[in-house]
């Protein structure tokens, strides 16, 4: 009962934001309602016992892509008035790729229901059972070695990447030498000038 | 229906941290005096009215700071199921991580070499 009314109450919020997202018109209030809807997915995430995933969604996704978001949100400048002008025009293509994205998940729903497939291997967490983040840990390090590591490898590529493709040093800044302040000697700062009376120093 | 009283503790929190938030805002709007004037905000006598919008465009610096750091996020989230089960995977799973960690590290100090965490 209680489960039902979380689920219920969950997954309309999530839909709810999730279409106000594309409907605010205020691009900052789009990404908050984003961060509504992981959060909503969170929570059914944690319904269905996949806490790890549930965290992660919190952690990655609320803590940094929709910061992220909101970045690129308030950086690009960009007439967003304008940029509404064309909404209805993508209406067309976006309606086909989320009908691409429907048929794709009911092919995945079909499947999992007919081979019972991944059932043996999600845990629920249930009394006496390993949590999920254990079940994926005995998993992830060992029989799925080779995914594991290509992860790495991918975050390390897009670590390079994004530095390959942002970094730029300005020229003509001054920055602060720690080593060259402190290394400084007397004779490198202080020079003795012999003046001569009603001459200065030339 | 046990799994849901569990995190009972997290929907207290939840409630609570909502309440607060939404009795400070209605405790501003109930108690703080209102009085609106067009003047009060209007530029004042010496200032000058706003040349255009508050979003302008900042440094790509921004990007790349966060960019890194969602790449160590998710590295550190590889990492947690490993505290849960380091008894099962042994020896070999720990050196699976380490290898893990080993590539990200020569990314690391690349980044850092390369002074990308320095701000100018």
């Amino acid at each position: 009962m209680l489960a039902a009314i979380a689920f219920y109450a969950m997954a309309a919020t999530a839909i709810v934001s999730a279409f106000a997202v594309i409907s605010a018109r205020n691009p900052v209030h789009s990404v908050l309602f984003l961060i509504l809807t992981f959060f909503s997915a969170a929570g059914l995430f944690v319904l269905m016992g996949a806490e790890f995933l549930a965290m992660l969604l919190v952690v990655v996704y609320v803590g940094a892509v929709a910061v992220l978001f909101l970045f690129v949100v308030m950086m690009l400048d960009v007439d967003f008035v304008e940029l509404r002008q064309g909404f209805l025009n993508y209406l067309p293509v976006g309606a086909l790729v989320a009908l691409a994205l429907f048929a794709e998940l009911g092919l995945v729903a079909s499947a999992a229901g007919q081979a019972g497939a991944g059932r043996a291997a999600l845990s629920l967490g249930g009394p006496g059972e390993v949590t999920n983040a254990e079940a994926i840990g005995r998993v992830l390090y060992t029989d799925y070695l080779l995914v594991f590591q290509l992860a790495g490898l991918i975050l390390f590529v897009a670590m390079l990447g994004a530095i390959v493709l942002t970094l730029r040093h300005r020229p003509g800044v001054k920055r602060q030498d720690i080593a060259k302040q402190v290394g400084r000697r007397r004779s490198e700062g202080v020079e003795l000038k012999d003046v001569r009376p009603g001459q200065g120093i030339v | 229906m046990s799994y849901l009283t569990e995190y009972l503790p997290i929907l207290i929190f939840i409630a609570v941290a909502a309440a607060l938030g939404v009795g400070f805002m209605l405790a501003a709007w109930v108690l703080a005096p209102s009085n609106p004037d067009p003047e009060k905000v209007s530029a004042y006598e010496c200032g000058f009215n706003a040349f255009d919008d508050a979003r302008m465009k900042f440094d790509v610096r921004f990007y790349l700071v966060s960019i890194l750091f969602i790449i160590f996020d998710l590295e550190v989230a590889f990492l947690f199921p490993l505290t849960l089960s380091l008894d099962d995977v042994g020896v070999f799973g720990f050196w699976s991580v380490m290898a893990f960690l080993g590539v990200l590290t020569v990314g690391f100090v690349y980044e850092w070499k390369k002074g990308a965490l320095e701000w100018e």
